[in-house]
């Protein structure tokens, strides 16, 4: 900054010297402390302003430089292009299985209360009670199916985060992720009881069948 | 079993083919055999306005339409708004409840529920049978 002050203070004198050939009536040595009074003012405040802006902005751009390589360390293509997608896969494994497996134990007990009509009313009712409690078991498979559903679409959702990110750090953008969620909401954001749909919910926040009835009443 | 027609038809409705046969199941042992199923809100509108229904068992969460709005839909209908609409879903929030409600839901049963809930709500929405 001092070397641009005397190069400021040397141009100054020339152009008041100047002036001065055109202008004979002023003082010269006047007008030069005046105005290099007013630039020393003005150059020392514009100075400190900018060495902070200058600091902060240098303090920035490292703190970024230092974001990116660690992001690029951590390799976000690879979390985006194959764990997050695996894990996925993993999730869609899980509910294709159970959901395999229930329809097996589902035949399996078909076929048994199928025999059960044949035996005589005592044994038969018991087996039907047992076949009712294996069909209600069964229902675990929808629930489960469910929660995984959410989990997919919260890993979609941290692709989708993993990418916005790359992209502001200068990445390039990566292509959209195209898994389908496990079964239930792959693309549905634009239904109307989009908010309403968050279930299967925990026990915290699920109210039972008793509270639901007593607030269907209280509609009557 | 006096006013229940027992050969009512009955639409289920759920996109997990699972629960549409643990219902089918259940509705079989309580002595309800006429019973067609959609795997959605709007496979099961087309259905609706195919064909008379007496009953519908629908989830809520489905895709492309939910089961909510397969409800306003049905309310909305001329032909359809009396029709007996039960819910039974994985949703049981107090808002999900209201919502459904004032939609004009019949019944509300919440996941994973028994048969004996099955057989009451049931019996509230179309008599004792």
């Amino acid at each position: 900054m001092a070397v641009h002050s005397s190069n400021g203070t040397h141009d100054l004198e020339v152009r008041v010297s100047q002036l001065l050939k055109a202008r004979s009536d002023v003082e010269p040595r006047q007008l030069i402390e005046a105005v290099e009074a007013i630039m020393a003012t003005a150059q020392g405040d514009l100075s400190s302003a900018n060495l902070k802006l200058y600091a902060e902005i240098e303090s920035l751009a490292h703190y970024i430089q230092n974001a990116r390589a660690e992001i690029a360390s951590l390799r976000p293509d690879e979390i985006t292009d194959e764990h997050l997608p695996a894990a996925g896969e993993e999730l869609e494994a899980i509910v294709g299985a159970t959901e395999q497996a229930t329809n097996s134990i589902m035949e399996a007990v078909e076929a048994i209360e199928a025999v059960a009509a044949e035996l005589p009313p005592e044994q038969a009712e018991r087996i039907t009670n047992a076949v009712t409690s294996v069909y209600e078991a069964c229902g675990f498979q929808d629930i489960t199916g469910q929660r995984i559903s959410k989990v997919v679409n919260a890993l979609r959702h941290i692709e989708s985060k993993v990418q916005a990110l790359l992209i502001a750090f200068g990445g390039e953008a990566l292509p959209k992720p195209s898994r389908k969620a496990g079964s239930k909401r792959a693309d549905g954001k634009d239904r109307p009881d989009e908010h309403l749909m968050n279930g299967p919910q925990n026990a915290t926040e699920a109210i039972s069948q008793d509270d639901i009835d007593a607030l269907l009443a209280s509609f009557d | 079993m006096a006013g229940v027609d027992m050969n009512m038809s009955i639409l289920i409705v759920d996109d997990y083919k699972t629960m549409l046969r643990i219902i089918r199941n259940l509705l079989k042992q309580l002595g309800f055999d006429n019973v067609d199923e959609a795997t959605d809100g709007s496979a099961a509108l087309q259905r609706l306005r195919d064909k008379p229904y007496q009953l519908v068992i629908s989830d809520w969460n489905m895709e492309p339409m939910s089961g909510l709005q397969l409800l306003k839909e049905v309310r909305a209908d001329a032909r359809l708004k009396d029709l007996p609409f039960i819910m039974i879903t994985a949703e049981s929030k107090s808002e999900n409840v209201i919502a459904a409600r004032q939609a004009g839901v019949t019944n509300y049963i919440v996941k994973p529920f028994n048969a004996a809930t099955l057989k009451t709500k049931l019996s509230a929405v179309i008599g004792n049978f």
